[in-house]
């Protein structure tokens, strides 16, 4: 008895260690049944190009994902990030194309565009932590700014690059894998080791769960809610950058519009409870991974466009109703 | 004798192959006090989950009204006059006095809500229980006694017969537990049957008919309580003679490791002064809302000081944050366990090590350290759990306070601040935890005890001081600390200003 309880104990550590919590089990199964389901229904689906610009698509919206994982832990939500995608992709080719060295111009380009995110969520942290707005409301609020300066600065139209060796940043490969999805995945990484093995990741789960205990624990919970923003800006900077680059250019009416939704859809399937103090970034992967798929799949069988809002929407209610029940 | 409302026959519960209750057969009649004692984890609130339909039985059934019930849901549990007020209020804060007492169950008027009705039958179930509280009065703005009375008139407005009260006197004042105690004799006048679950043995004695003993989900006393002193009552419900509740005191400690000179917060705190010595447990008493933890938390950084020092070791510190606190070693247990202390959700590891999380990282967070440093606390301070990746949130909390305190401890603190370190506890843990408490001074820690509970504050600490409105009225040694001196320090009836006749100092 106590020996399968050791054991069990022991699979849990070992399971934990690699941040596979349990409760990420449920994405991962429908994961793979949707793979397995999605490969039945479709010839074209396993195709290496089909797969290939699949993970290009959902790691536009998968690093912003992982970005605002981190709010949520900490008890917040970011609203504002799919707008703020537009204003520093705007940011980023302005940067560009005032540089006239072109190499130089992207290191400028990569710089003005995760400072500026990350500027940007400085300012949606401290709206939460020193306004003392909720995050809904402040974020809501610059998601409604940040389009509209964007707007205002292009006059609404695109800004194309005129950087010759742009487009090899999202367009190109590595390994035969697009540099987007190396993007995603060494975000992912590095996103979990500062959950699971840094002093802010721990001090984030804690504020997330009772911010009261926290501040008791001697933690410095605005800044910690700071970082948290200031990460999902930077987050936002990194997958502007992406999709700007493959596009070679940003239109500040539709680039990153609904963003905001896929992202926390992913968090929200992943796992990631919205009450913030727990959640896992691998859960967040898979939660991307899902929908985007999910988008492929009903593309691929010619399902009407119209309809595929209702799928989403219907994933993501059954997502939170499993996790419900598993509360309970 | 009356026919009985509730018959439980050999009723019992298990969950998968662990029985938690068995073999419980009680007859609750109308006006009858039933006092139900225990340790943590000896079925308690399985009984009550059983009564009040959360739980089904896995054996036996309950008669209620002559009909048995194997079956019974919280809803039909309540439908046949069955009551219970939790530990935790279910009040909505936002709301007035009369809507909550009628949430649920509103007076309708052509379908629209009869305020005026709803108004003039709550100040009559108030005035039943002889309280002048204002129906219009918001439920933020009471305190927590009067909360309670709203939960009783709840109760009452519903024609219970059977009403529940889960250690209701935990969070109330000395005078306030003797109007809860009114309220409960005149619904016994009136008929009902009160089962009555208190940690407080003083209490059931005083109160109840007669009690029941519950141990390892077992019933080993069901008697009257004219045959059983308090004395019996806890031997039988730890199983063991308790030879000594508190340890030997040891007298006065060493050199002055904690000096708070002229501390004043506000209106809350004036000219606060004392000194804390290694070694030594110093006891600070006073009635809920005199300024007791409003001191502590001062000390820590957790409210700003308007004026006053504070010295550590002798070298005035400007302790501005808890985080500055522990820098100088100074940790701070809160009466509010689990809305400052821990975090529920958290396992056992995560809670001892947030405090003390930078000794476990080179580089990165290192686990097994962190883990091994949990094993040693969960030995040392005898913490039962399945496992140490368990919920702290689902432990007891006799548990969850070891957890407390093995968080506090592992940032190696010199001096200690434990704020209601027993709250909610049952007798056995509580003796574990006075005997740590002095092993504590004995190695050379300085210990603040505050507590509400006399008892405690007598058998366990070497020095005391009395707490009301803000100041330090009284400065006790041995015999001096006696209940009697204490209270009537405590009260206002003697020390710096007698003005206030006792009771009125109460918030």
């Amino acid at each position: 008895m106590t020996q399968v309880k050791n054991m069990a104990d022991r699979f849990n550590s070992s399971v934990n260690r690699l941040g596979l919590d349990l409760t990420i089990l449920a994405p991962l199964i429908a994961l793979v049944v949707l793979l397995v389901a999605s490969s039945l229904a479709s010839e074209y689906f396993l195709n290496s190009r089909n797969l290939t610009n699949v993970m290009r698509q959902v790691s536009y919206t998968g690093i912003i994902a992982i970005g605002v994982t981190f709010v949520i832990i900490g008890g917040g939500i970011d609203l504002s990030v799919g707008s703020m995608v537009a204003l520093v992709g705007v940011l980023l080719l302005y940067a560009l194309n005032a540089v006239t060295d072109p190499v130089m111009a992207i290191v400028v380009g990569i710089l003005v565009a995760l400072g500026s995110g990350a500027l940007f969520g400085v300012f949606n942290g401290l709206l939460v932590t020193r306004g003392k707005i909720t995050a809904f409301i402040a974020t809501l609020a610059t998601m409604s700014i940040f389009r509209s300066v964007a707007l205002y600065l292009t006059d609404a139209g695109e800004v194309v690059s005129r950087n010759p060796l742009f487009p090899n940043l999202g367009g190109g490969y590595w390994l035969g894998v697009p540099i987007p999805v190396w993007a995603f995945l060494i975000l992912a990484v590095a996103a979990h080791i500062l959950l699971f093995y840094t002093r802010f990741g721990r001090h984030l789960c804690a504020v997330g769960a009772n911010a009261q205990v926290a501040r008791y624990s001697g933690i410095r919970v605005r800044t910690v809610i700071l970082g948290s923003f200031t990460i999902a800006g930077a987050c936002v900077g990194l997958s502007a950058i992406m999709l700007s680059s493959r596009l070679n250019s940003i239109s500040p009416s539709d680039a990153g519009v609904l963003y905001e939704l896929d992202a926390i859809a992913a968090v929200v399937i992943g796992g990631t409870a919205l009450s913030g103090g727990k959640g896992s970034i691998w859960g967040t992967v898979i939660g991307a991974l899902i929908l985007g798929i999910i988008n492929n799949m009903l593309n691929l069988l010619g399902v009407s466009p119209y309809l595929q809002g209702l799928v989403k929407g219907s994933v993501i209610l059954i997502a939170v109703l499993v996790q419900y029940k598993r509360q309970q | 004798m009356t026919e009985p409302i509730i018959r439980l026959h050999d009723i019992g519960k298990s969950f998968g192959p662990n029985v938690v209750l068995q073999g419980i057969n009680l007859d609750i009649r109308p006006g009858e006090i039933i006092g139900i004692l225990g340790e943590n984890g000896a079925g308690k609130s399985t009984l009550l989950k059983l009564i009040s339909g959360v739980y089904q039985p896995s054996f036996g059934s309950l008669e209620i009204g002559g009909r048995h019930y194997t079956e019974l849901d919280p809803v039909t549990s309540r439908r046949l006059g069955i009551a219970m007020i939790p530990q935790e209020f279910n009040l909505v804060p936002t709301l007035r006095v009369y809507e909550n007492v009628f949430l649920g169950q509103e007076i309708r008027k052509r379908g629209f809500l009869d305020r005026n009705t709803m108004r003039r039958k709550t100040r009559e179930v108030m005035q039943n229980l002889q309280s002048s509280l204002d129906p219009k009065a918001e439920i933020s703005s009471l305190s927590v006694a009067e909360k309670q009375l709203v939960e009783v008139a709840r109760v009452l407005v519903d024609d219970a017969r059977v009403v529940i009260l889960d250690e209701p006197t935990t969070v109330l004042t000395d005078r306030e537990v003797s109007v809860l105690f009114d309220v409960v004799r005149r619904l016994q006048g009136a008929g009902v049957a009160v089962l009555f679950i208190s940690h407080k043995l003083k209490e059931v004695k005083d109160l109840c008919h007669s009690v029941l003993i519950l141990r390892d989900g077992q019933v080993v006393e069901q008697s009257s309580t004219d045959d059983l002193d308090e004395e019996n009552m806890a031997r039988k419900m730890v199983g063991r003679e308790l030879s000594q509740v508190f340890p030997e005191k040891q007298g006065h400690g060493g050199e002055v490791a904690l000096e708070v000179r002229q501390l004043s917060l506000n209106s809350l705190l004036s000219d606060v002064n004392f000194s804390l010595h290694r070694g030594q447990i110093l006891g600070l008493s006073g009635l809920v809302g005199s300024g007791r933890t409003e001191i502590a938390e001062t000390i820590m950084g957790l409210r700003g000081k308007t004026s006053g020092q504070v010295l550590i070791n002798g070298e005035v510190c400007n302790i501005t944050s808890p985080e500055d606190a522990h820098r100088h070693n100074l940790a701070y247990l809160s009466e509010d366990r689990q809305g400052k202390g821990l975090v529920l959700s958290f396992n056992l590891i995560e809670n001892i090590t947030l405090l003390s999380l930078k000794r476990y990282i080179k580089g990165l967070i290192r686990h097994r350290a962190e883990r091994r440093r949990a094993e040693h606390y969960q030995q040392a301070l005898n913490i039962r759990t399945a496992s140490l990746q368990t919920e702290v949130g689902l432990l007891s909390g006799g548990n969850q306070q070891k957890v407390y305190l093995a968080k506090l401890l592992d940032i190696e603190p010199e001096i200690l601040i434990l704020d209601e370190p027993t709250r909610g506890i049952d007798v056995g843990t509580k003796h574990e935890f006075y005997r740590l408490i002095r092993r504590l001074a004995s190695e050379g820690k300085a210990i603040l005890v505050i507590s509400s509970e006399l008892e405690e504050i007598i058998g366990l600490c070497d020095q005391v001081l009395v707490v009301r409105e803000g100041r330090i009225v009284a400065d006790l040694h041995d015999e001096q600390i006696n209940e009697e001196d204490i209270m009537l320090y405590a009260a206002g009836a003697r020390g710096a200003s007698a003005l206030n006749e006792a009771g009125v100092a109460l918030s």
